[in-house]
């Protein structure tokens, strides 16, 4: 059963200058329920704008041009986001898919109490009492791992750790059955970080919500998710199980992004990076996006654009080559 | 600064210290001090890459600004080539600033923004007095060469530069003066992954075209590992452990060493590691707990590790500071 589905999704940014940036560009993918789909990609690769585009939160040059957003809901029909009128989007915004944002600090209104920032949104969805929404907002702040005490606490009085747990308690406060995590722990040590990405799994499997999972960390995207949706440019270049990408990665991108990726664990590989640099997406693109950097690109790659499509059993791949760089087994 | 130059230990720290003042309590005259680094003492061997790693807080830019002299040391002696830095002025410091750089994490603060490449490389060159017009053009250019740019980049301002475009010009302008010591403070951490690679690889390249030193400070262990011949792990402003970098990260001796270690993400779904739940979160560094800093969070801690302070000891071939290895 898929939570959500995402089609042709095209998003564009307008400029002053009229011109238009090109950041989502025909983008398919999907999450399952339950399961964790990591977006990966290098900055500006429109991963972040995805999910703003989703819960409909662009800012105002943004203009979503097309596609769908079929979200399921009850498991009846899927409603598409994109079309919904925004009496209706509200019901779902913050409710049914709520968003945690990387800068924990400015998630927060610095004058009002913690506890009611939290409980807001509960309050604003399920017509609750103050009483019953802080009762709940306790038990969310337990879930997160901090001390119900400090719900009367102003946000600065707050490490940044436990800022961004109080995001996340935000978020999971209406028992959503999706979660947007855009690069929720980018800004936090590694001990903090690792504590926190293992209670939002851990949370996950006990509330049984599906997850989008964005962010730049190759390290940690790969050890969330279930699912892993690579990104250049604004566009899907591969999109597979977290096993099949890792161990057998088939876009040329996709392969660079993994031989310049080092674990703490394993043998000292040779590592190399991706010479050049992303496009600009400004200007308008013919062929494949990744062309100028690819090791592998011929005359084709740069007159037509390749399509997404599944190159080997639940194996997508937008490469006119992928057959040629199969380079077996990734170590 | 030259001359010395078959030391064994090309930099040698000795018991480095640096407070910094904080207001003073509301009610009391007392002076309160952040002792951001408490004590350190670092070998540098010739042509090493030594890396310096830990949380944010633990001291380690401090160390590193130390070693270049950005900031005076409180206390402690800091040998270059034999002679001690920690305190000279002047035309020695003039002298001592011309054989050692620093690189800094972001390239879009490092760079003077009215400044183009030519100006910004060319500057260290103006400042030390070498080379006629003709001869500081001809270094900038085979500098830049060796950056991976181009001499179309030469006349370009950094906001006409990427990310990584902008962090090559860094590292150029580090370069031209043939550094001997050199203390790169997190310079990939801002960088995409794949261009990240390539900033290591000329990072790396470097070193050994220069015959130089490196202190590598990072907060990335897996990157530390790639980079470094030897790593020290620093807490609360000391170091904890200390060693030769593979074995310090795939056999760590220190609790706190293996706590990095076990929350170090790993993207190989085949690997599964070992969890340590810790305790709370880094204290701050004005009020220091008692004896060993790290006692409160140590899921290993004893009665003795709230009293006693540990020094760092040889253990294995390697510099622990912890009662119970």
């Amino acid at each position: 059963m898929k939570s959500l589905e995402v089609n042709d999704l095209q998003m564009h940014y307008k400029l002053a200058s009229g011109k238009m940036v090109r950041a989502i560009d025909g983008v398919n993918f999907w999450v399952d329920e339950k399961k964790t789909t990591a977006l990966i990609g290098e900055s500006g690769c429109g991963k972040s704008s995805i999910g703003k585009t989703l819960l409909r939160i662009l800012p105002e040059n943004g203009e979503i041009i097309g596609g769908s957003v079929l979200f399921n809901q009850d498991n009846k029909k899927p409603i598409d986001l994109l079309t919904l009128p925004e009496k209706e989007m509200v019901r779902i915004r913050g409710r049914k898919i709520t968003m945690v944002f990387q800068g924990a600090m400015s998630s927060f209104n610095p004058v009002y109490r913690v506890g009611d920032q939290i409980t807001e949104g509960i309050i604003f969805h399920e017509q609750t009492s103050k009483a019953e929404a802080m009762e709940k907002a306790r038990k969310m702040f337990e879930l997160v791992g901090i001390d119900p005490g400090r719900m009367r606490d102003y946000p600065h009085q707050y490490s940044g750790g436990m800022r961004q747990r109080a995001v996340i308690a935000m978020a999971l406060i209406t028992n959503p059955k999706l979660i947007i995590a855009d690069e929720p722990t980018t800004a936090l040590d590694l001990i903090v970080q690792d504590q926190i990405l293992q209670q939002i799994k851990r949370i996950q499997g006990e509330l049984g919500m599906s997850m989008i999972f964005i962010s730049h960390d190759i390290s940690v995207a790969f050890e969330v998710s279930d699912r892993v949706v690579i990104m250049y440019a604004g566009k899907i270049v591969e999109d597979s199980s977290k096993h099949t990408i890792f161990k057998h990665p088939l876009h040329p991108y996709t392969q660079g992004l993994l031989r310049s990726h080092f674990d703490i664990k394993g043998g000292k590989k040779k590592l190399s990076g991706i010479p050049g640099e992303a496009p600009n997406l400004i200007e308008p693109v013919s062929g494949c996006r990744f062309a100028d950097r690819c090791p592998i690109a011929k005359e084709r790659c740069r007159k037509s654009e390749p399509e997404l499509v599944e190159k080997k059993r639940d194996h997508w791949v937008a490469c006119h080559f992928a057959e040629e760089v199969d380079l077996g087994e990734h170590k | 600064m030259k001359g010395a130059h078959q030391m064994e230990e090309p930099i040698k720290v000795e018991n480095l210290k640096k407070y910094f003042p904080v207001k003073r309590g509301h009610y009391t005259r007392k002076q309160l001090w952040l002792k951001a680094v408490d004590g350190v003492n670092i070998e540098i061997k010739r042509r090493e890459i030594f890396g310096l790693a830990g949380e944010s807080g633990c001291g380690k830019s401090t160390v590193g600004r130390l070693l270049v002299r950005l900031e005076d040391p409180t206390e402690g002696h800091i040998y270059f080539n034999g002679e001690d830095i920690a305190n000279v002025k002047g035309k020695t410091l003039k002298k001592f600033r011309k054989s050692v750089q620093m690189i800094f994490q972001d390239p879009y603060e490092s760079l003077n923004p009215r400044f183009t490449t030519l100006a910004t490389i060319e500057e260290p060159l103006k400042l030390q007095h070498i080379g006629t017009d003709s001869e500081r053009m001809e270094k900038v250019i085979s500098t830049l060469k060796n950056v991976g740019l181009s001499e179309r980049f030469l006349h370009r301002y950094p906001n006409e530069l990427s990310g990584g475009q902008r962090q090559r010009v860094a590292i150029g302008r580090v370069l031209v003066l043939d550094p001997e010591f050199i203390v790169a403070d997190e310079p990939c951490s801002m960088l995409d992954v794949s261009i990240r690679a390539e900033i290591l690889k000329i990072i790396l390249r470097l070193k050994d075209e220069l015959n130089s030193e490196l202190l590598y400070i990072t907060h990335d262990l897996a990157e530390a590992r790639y980079v470094a011949d030897r790593l020290g792990i620093m807490y609360l402003g000391n170091i904890v452990e200390m060693g030769e970098t593979a074995k310090t990260i795939d056999e760590p001796l220190h609790p706190y060493t293996k706590a990095l270690v076990a929350a170090t993400p790993v993207a190989n779904p085949d690997i599964k590691r070992e969890r340590i739940r810790l305790k709370g979160e880094v204290p701050k560094p004005v009020s220091p707990p008692s004896g060993c800093k790290f006692h409160p969070r140590c899921p290993l801690a004893t009665k003795r590790c709230e009293e006693e302070e540990p020094q760092l000891r040889r253990v294995e071939g390697r510099w622990v500071a912890c009662h119970l290895v």
